[in-house]
This record gives C-alpha cells, structure tokens and sequence, in this order.
C-alpha cells in the first residue's frame, strides 16, 4: 500500500482512559510522516473484553458503535496487537451474518497494527538521538501470533544505533495477562507474571517495550507491586522519545 | 450387527461434514544417491544410539564369528530362513545357537531370560530416517527383534529406500499387508524420568546393523 | 464444591508445589527445543501441516463409509471389530472377551482411551491383574495417579520421586536414583509380566481402512510386547483414528513424532493387520479392536467443533501451552489436559462438569501455531467460552450449553455495554474516571494480589488529541 494522505487512529480504550501519552506518541509518528491523523471523538473499544469471555451479543453491539466511527475507506491504525487482531481477525467472526457484516470486512481489511504500519506503509526511517540503553522487547502474543508481526517492532528498534536489544527468557511466552483471564484464574495470571518479571529482570534490560499496553499494565503493574525498578513503555513512546531526543 | 454399531454410523451418516481438504503437495524430497542413501542411512541410525557397520556382502558371517565371542554374546537366537541356517551349519567358537523352530509357548521363559542376541534378516531400510523394515514371517517372528537385549539385522544396501512414502509405493504394500510390519529406528529407549534418555527398556539396547554391498 | 471451586483447589496444589513446577518447566523446555530442531524449514513445515489437516478431514469426512470399509478389511484379515458407544460398554466388551478366553492376567501398552473408559479398574474390580508396561504409565500405576501429560504421562515426577517408588513396591531390587539404573530395574520387573500375561491391551494411532491396518507408535517395545507375547490382543481406539489410505500414514507419522518428541520417528512402528497365521511361531492367536465413539460422533454436530477430531494426540499443545507449563498436567483434573483437554472434555463430558476449563486460557495461541494438523484451538476455546454463558441454549448443541452463565456476571457485561456502546454514556464515564481518579474501587479480586488496580490518566486520550489539534472525523 502506498502512503495514504488520511488515517484513522483507533486509540483503544484502555489507551485512552490508563495510557493517553502511548495514543498520543503513535499519532505524532504518523502525523511526522506527513499523514493526516483523525481521532474519531465517539470511539471506545473494539469489544474484545466481551468476547473473549463469551458474551457475544455485548462484544457485538460495542464493536458496532464503533463501525460508524471509521465511515470512509482510510486505514485504520490501532496501537495494539490485540485490539488489532481482534478488528482484523474476530470481528468478521463476530459479524458473520449480520446486516453489517459487509462494513465490518471492510474495516477489518484495512486495520493495521501501529508498528506494522509504520514499517509496512510508512516505511519509518529512524535517527536515535537519545543515549546508550538497554532494553527488553516484550512482544505481544496477538501480534506475534495472531497479526503476525512480531518482527515490525524489532525492525524498528534495530534502527536506533544507541539502543541494545537484550533478550528475556521464554521470550515468546504469555505474559498471563489474556484480558478476563487475570480475573478468572488470578493464581495462574500471577505465576505467569512473576515468571515473566523474572526473566526480564535477569535480562540486564534498563527499560521494557511493548506494542501492548495491556501487557504493559500487567507486567508494569507487577514489578510495581513487587517494588522492583524496572520502567515499562509503550513501543511509540519510546520512538517518539529517542528520535526527539527528549528526556522521559 | 450390534446395535452400538447401527447407532454410531447412524449418527456419522446423520452428521454429515465436508470439511476442507487443502492441496496434499509437498514440495519433493531431494533424490540421493545410493551412496547418500547409506550415508543418510548410517547417521540417522548413530544418532539414535544404533551401530552400523559396512561390509561386503560375503563377510557378513566372518564378521559375526569373530565379534559374537568378542562381545561375549554366546546364547545367539536364529531364524529357520537362509541367514539361520547359514549361521547354525558354521562352527563360531563359544557359540550357543537356538534356532527359533518352536512356537514360543513351549519356550517363551527361555526366550526372555536366556538369549543374549538375536540375528535376522531385513526386508529394506529408509535412509531419511534411518529405519530398518522387517517383516517377520515362520522362519523368523515377530519376537526376535524384540526381547533378546542385542538385536543384529542384515540389510541389503541396494535396498534402501529414501522415505517411507517410498516403500509403501514401490513394495506395493496398499495391495494387502501380512501379519506384522515393522518399521525399527534404533534400540527400545524411553525419557519417561526425567526427559532422560535410558536404552533398553523393553526391547533391545543395542541394535546393530550389517549393511550389505 | 462447584466446578470452579475444585478447579482451584487443584491449581492452588501445583502453584504451590515447586518441585512440580520446577519439572514441569525443564521438560517443556527441553520438548520445545527438540520440536523445534525437526522443522529448520518452515515452509516446509507448513506445507506438511496444510496436507496432515487435509488427510486428517478426509477422514472426517468420510467417516462413515471409512469405518465401515475398515471393518470389513479388518475382518477379513482376521480381526474381530468391536463397536461400544459409552465408556462402560467399551469396557464390559474388554472384560466379555477375557473372559470367555479364561485370561487373568493383562499387559497394557499405552493408551488414552482407555484412560479415557477408567478400563484399568473396571478389570481390577472383576479380579483380572492390569500391568501398565510403559515406563510412565508403570510409574503412575505405583503411585496411583492418572497421567499428567498425554505423552509422557509421568513427567511431574522426578528420578528421586521414582527412585522411592520402585523402592516402595521392589524391595528386592537394590535403590538407586539412576535413570539408566531405574530402566533397567522397571525392565526386570515387567520382563516377568510380559512373560506370563495371557492378554495385552493396547491403542492405536492409525487404523488404515485400504489393508485393515492397525497402527502403533512407540519408542520402548512395550506396545510390541503387549501385542505380540501374549496370546491374545485387544486394541482400543477412538472411532476418529480411522484414516483411508496407507500412503496416507507416513506423513501423519511424520508430523506426530516431530511434534510430539521431536524425533524424525519413533524407534518402532508396529503395522499390525492380522492374528497369527499357520505355520507362524509368535504372535497373538486373537486380535481384537474395540472402536469407541463416546461423544465423537455428537462433536461432528458442529461445523466448527467438528476440527477437534482432526486431534492425532501428539501433545505439543501443552507442551506449549503457558499455563500448563505452570500447572501441568493433573490441575485440570480430566482425562486430557491441556489446550486440547480443555477444547475436548466439556464437549466430551459436558460445560455443565467440566467448562470451567475454559477459563484456563490466555488466548495466546501458542497452542494453534504448534498443532501439526491445523486445530484452530484458540478460537475454538473461545468458542466453547460463548457456549458456557449462552443464554438460550438451543437442544443439539455441547452439553451443558449455558451452564455457567451467571447473573451478575451478564449484568456487569450488560452494563459493560451500555457504557460502551454508548458515545455519550462513554464521555461521562471518562470524565468520571480521569477527575476521580485517586479515588480506588474497592476491589479485592484476584488481579490486586499481584499487581495495584491502575490508575485513570488526568486527560483522556479522546481529550488530548483534541485539545493537540487532531480532527474528530
């Protein structure tokens, strides 16, 4: 796909309630690279909480308040790997048969996740102002699995000569977030978290990245419960920051 | 008929699917040559603890009497084809030979504690795997490669195949099967503790293989 | 004790046992990494996948007409086909047949489905000794527990664990903590059983319709052993292991043993398609295959679910399953854990006894990236997860549809909705959120016993990227 003049921005709700600074930092990489960036006011969430716990006819009527929200035929970039998995992938599931079901193909065909789409249309070409770090990527299982771009973010950061990339044990494991799940099965969520603040402890990282603040806010939440220093960040914020040269 | 029978192909015919069958092609194997194929062949079986020795076809009951009494194999269990009788009519020193001609309800004691290695014939080996076919028949069952702790086959190395695919295509086996087929990759092994390999569980703990040129 | 209630109670036992964990942890690992060393070439890979998802639906597909063929290829060849519906029948065939053959003493190889029927202490309580004679499953039988792993069913119990074991019931053999030590203590001991048996039970990985072909898979000769020594042989398997053609073997092989031990195949592959003939020396002069449908006949009902029974029982969805990595295998307390027990037994045994497994979920997709033959098994637990809470169940659906839905639950999701559904609703509540935010609910759920309850921005996203310049529409 070329380099379109407009996109929509598809904040998700938990950016826009617990993490504004990642919606905005995504927003000004695109709007740097000379795109025109709408943030539809009514939007709030692409109904995969409902979903993913069964309740379909809920997940249903959100995911349909959001469908008047994208009218026109401009891509549609979602700060998440799962928000973005779930309009991509779930929500012609979810719409199979309705009236609408032709309106939410469309939109799930021409929904990107963030990174994807700054390396895959925006071709994003990166300075690093910022100094010498380490980090840990931690990718999320919905866009390393389910949206298949796992590689979007690592390409991205290869880009900033100042930044070393460490990496975690079990990389590629769960972080035991999976939305209700951390409600429904608490113990296993909390074994699986602590597991997975371990291995990015171990790893030497100075700071950890996310394309997914839902990871973000389970692991952040759980070093931050077991008052160990380790900073948690947005994939875009750390973009912004590094190639800005803005102090955090 | 039964009519638990009646009822599950009742409800099977009454389910009715038709599922998606997506294009069977896989892209196709690289062709060896009959030396790769030995080589292949060789490898695969070391990697999985088996020994493999190289011989010309003549040698391979010289080779037997001067290794059996070395590796202190005595009590040796032989079929009643060619290969036993071959091996029963030679003089190998120190060498106990039984020849399988009893059914095994008159000696399966004897058979589970007393023989030390049993020597068979092979119908073909798969290089890409590393596997020995066996087809037990009267003259040499189904137990030989089994119980006895050390297992010798002799296999024909001009008939190697490159897969399994391959033997069940050129042996014709889809036109009917005898009693057993086997397919043996190695010595019995197991990781049930531990993820440990330990060889030997059930079955030999060695397996040797004379390939024949 | 709800469903719920039990399901925790095992999961706070393996959280709390870090032994357990620590076994359960080095195993996956080292299966992981084997698994992966056999597809160097993902394509390949793929490609192999994509042809084993299509021989496993023909299958499926042609079910009827399959099974039929292989019954009639089987009895010609020699062996008896035995058909039972429910666990119990399946058993009491089992028990008909060693009894009308006076047999008293069985070997078994190892078998799911006759975890699944409880065969060991059917025959147990009618007087008939029932040796396992897998290294694992003998393992387990000592300790009286079910499996853990469908595959390597003993993996939570380390050599020390083992080693008290064989001490406990062999007293006569001399202790040791050795693992090759171990092996050959269990082969002395079952070497006897193998000898005396007068019947082994077996599975089946394969049951070939063209030749009447019964397939098993293994590495230690104990499955040869069960159905060669003794003078009778039974085999129990599920009606779906039913496959058409002989060249449609080796590539389902192929892909069970990469994805199950990462081996390029087991040691043995035992194609067994007759009793013993005239003339042959060995053998069992009986085989006996008992087909059993329970509940795989009622999953074809949906057009969805109908993909569990492409399942050829390898494994490598738990073995790369998150959760099971940290609760293994017994927290889930059915015959089959792991992602595919967590797909299979509510449909199988009912959402109203078992859905709560459901739950045990992330969605990773872990499971549905290893699968050799394509089981789309995340969407399909999602799936299941929709059924729980159905609200007007129809009649031929997974048993026990809507067992689990709640109340209040459907209320916080019908509030959920409304708020959110709601562009204006949805404005007020954000404004509540991000002014209020200091202000904590009073939540004592799970989530705060590992992490604090998150705190509302001061602004919006939807309020800063207005108040940045960004345009609304």
């Amino acid at each position: 796909m070329n380099k379109p003049e407009r996109v929509y921005f598809f904040g998700t709700c938990l950016i826009d309630l617990l993490y504004p600074k990642a919606g905005l930092a995504g927003m000004a990489l695109i709007k740097r690279q000379g795109v025109k960036v709408i943030y539809p006011a009514n939007q709030s969430c692409c109904g995969q909480p409902a979903f993913n716990s069964g309740y379909r006819q809920e997940a249903l009527a959100v995911a349909r308040a959001q469908l008047n929200c994208f009218p026109k035929d401009y891509p549609i970039v979602v700060p998440s790997g799962s928000c973005a998995g779930m309009v991509k992938h779930h929500w012609p599931e979810l719409f199979a048969g309705q009236p609408d079901e032709s309106q939410a193909i469309a939109a799930a065909e021409r929904t990107y996740e963030l990174t994807e789409f700054l390396v895959d249309v925006l071709e994003l070409q990166l300075k690093d102002l910022g100094q010498p770090t380490k980090i840990a990527i931690h990718t999320s299982c919905s866009a390393r699995r389910e949206m298949g771009v796992a590689d979007r973010i690592d390409s991205l950061i290869a880009q900033l000569s100042n930044v070393q990339v460490v990496e975690q044990a079990h990389k590629t494991e769960c972080c035991g977030f999976g939305g209700t799940f951390s409600i429904k099965q608490p113990d296993i969520s909390g074994a699986m978290v602590e597991a997975k603040c371990d291995a990015l402890l171990a790893s030497g990282a100075e700071s950890v990245i996310s394309q997914d603040c839902g990871c973000l806010m389970n692991i952040g939440g759980a070093l931050e419960h077991q008052q160990r220093d380790l900073p948690t960040r947005h994939v875009a914020e750390f973009l912004l920051q590094r190639t800005t040269g803005e102090d955090e | 008929m039964s009519s638990a029978r009646d009822n599950i192909l009742q409800r099977l015919r009454a389910n009715q699917v038709d599922l998606e069958q997506p294009d069977q092609s896989t892209p196709p194997l690289e062709v060896l040559s009959a030396e790769q194929r030995i080589a292949r062949f060789t490898e695969c079986q070391k990697a999985v603890h088996g020994e493999v020795h190289t011989l010309p076809a003549h040698q391979w009951i010289d080779w037997l009497a001067e290794e059996l009494p070395k590796r202190g194999l005595h009590q040796v269990l032989t079929g009643t084809g060619e290969t036993g009788n071959q091996l029963v009519a030679k003089n190998i020193e120190s060498t106990i030979f039984h020849q399988y001609d009893q059914p095994i309800e008159s000696w399966k004691p004897e058979l589970f504690s007393q023989i030390d290695v049993a020597i068979t014939g092979s119908r073909c080996g798969i290089a890409e795997t590393g596997t020995l076919v066996l087809i037990p028949d009267r003259d040499e069952p189904r137990l030989m490669s089994l119980v006895p702790p050390v297992h010798i086959a002799l296999l024909d190395g001009t008939k190697l195949y490159q897969s399994f695919a391959e033997v069940i295509e050129k042996e014709q086996w889809a036109d009917g099967l005898p009693t057993n087929v086997l397919l043996i990759s190695g010595p019995s092994k197991t990781a049930d503790i531990e993820q440990t390999l330990a060889y030997g569980i059930h079955g030999p703990k060695q397996l040797i293989t004379l390939l024949l040129k | 004790m709800n469903q719920y209630q039990a399901f925790y109670q095992r999961i706070d036992k393996a959280l709390h046992n870090d032994q357990l964990r620590r076994n359960f942890r080095s195993a996956m690992d080292g299966i992981r990494e084997r698994r992966l060393a056999q597809f160097p070439d993902d394509q390949e890979l793929q490609a192999l996948r994509y042809q084993t998802k299509g021989i496993r639906n023909k299958s499926l597909s042609r079910q009827a007409e399959l099974l039929e063929r292989l019954e009639t290829k089987l009895t010609e060849n020699g062996i008896q086909v035995h058909w039972a519906e429910t666990p119990l029948q399946a058993n009491a065939l089992i028990h008909e047949i060693l009894e009308a053959e006076e047999a008293t003493s069985v070997v078994k190889g190892k078998s799911m489905v006759s975890e699944e029927t409880d065969l060991n202490h059917y025959l147990e309580q009618r007087g008939i000794e029932v040796i396992e004679s897998d290294l694992g499953e003998y393992i387990l039988q000592m300790a009286q527990e079910p499996p853990s792993h469908i595959i390597v069913p003993a993996i939570h119990k380390n050599r020390f664990e083992v080693a008290e074991l064989f001490q406990k019931f062999h007293p006569e053999q001399p202790y040791t903590n050795d693992v090759d030590e171990l092996t050959g203590c269990a082969r002395q001991v079952l070497r006897k059983k193998f000898a005396y048996a007068d019947a082994g039970i077996s599975g089946v990985n394969f049951a070939v319709a063209e030749t009447g072909t019964l397939c098993l898979v293994e590495n230690e000769g104990n499955g040869r052993l069960s159905t060669t020594a003794p003078r009778i042989h039974i085999a129990i398997t599920g009606i779906e292991k039913v496959v058409e053609k002989l060249s449609d073997v080796p590539p389902l092989l192929e892909i069970l043993t990469k994805s199950a031990t990462g081996q390029p195949i087991t040691t043995y592959f035992n194609m067994i398609s007759r009793p013993r003939q005239p003339g042959e020396k060995d053998g069992p002069e009986q085989v006996h295959l008992v087909l059993l449908d329970n509940g795989r006949s009622r999953i074809r009902n949906d057009e969805e679910l109908v993909d569990t029974l492409r399942c050829i029982r390898c494994g490598s969805c738990m073995n790369h399953c998150p959760v099971y990595v940290h609760v293994g295998g017994h927290a889930y307390g059915t015959t089959y854990p792991g992602p595919i027990g967590i797909l299979l037994e509510p449909q199988r045994l009912g959402i109203d006894k078992v859905g709560s497994l459901t739950s045990a979920c992330t969605l990773c997709g872990a499971c549905g990236e290893v699968c050799p033959v394509r089981i789309p098994l995340p969407k399909l637990i999602n799936r299941l997860r929709a059924d729980a809470v159905d609200a007007k169940p129809g009649e031929n659906g997974v048993p026990g549809t809507g067992a689990l839905r709640s109340r209040s639950e459907a209320v916080i999701w019908k509030l959920w909705q409304s708020i959110y559904a709601s562009p204006r609703l949805y404005r007020s509540f954000k404004f509540l959120a991000t002014r209020l935010r200091r202000i904590k609910p009073p939540l004592s759920n799970g989530w705060t016993r590992y992490r604090p309850i998150p705190t509302p921005a001061s602004r919006s996203l939807s309020e800063l990227a207005r108040q940045e310049g960004y345009d609304d529409e």
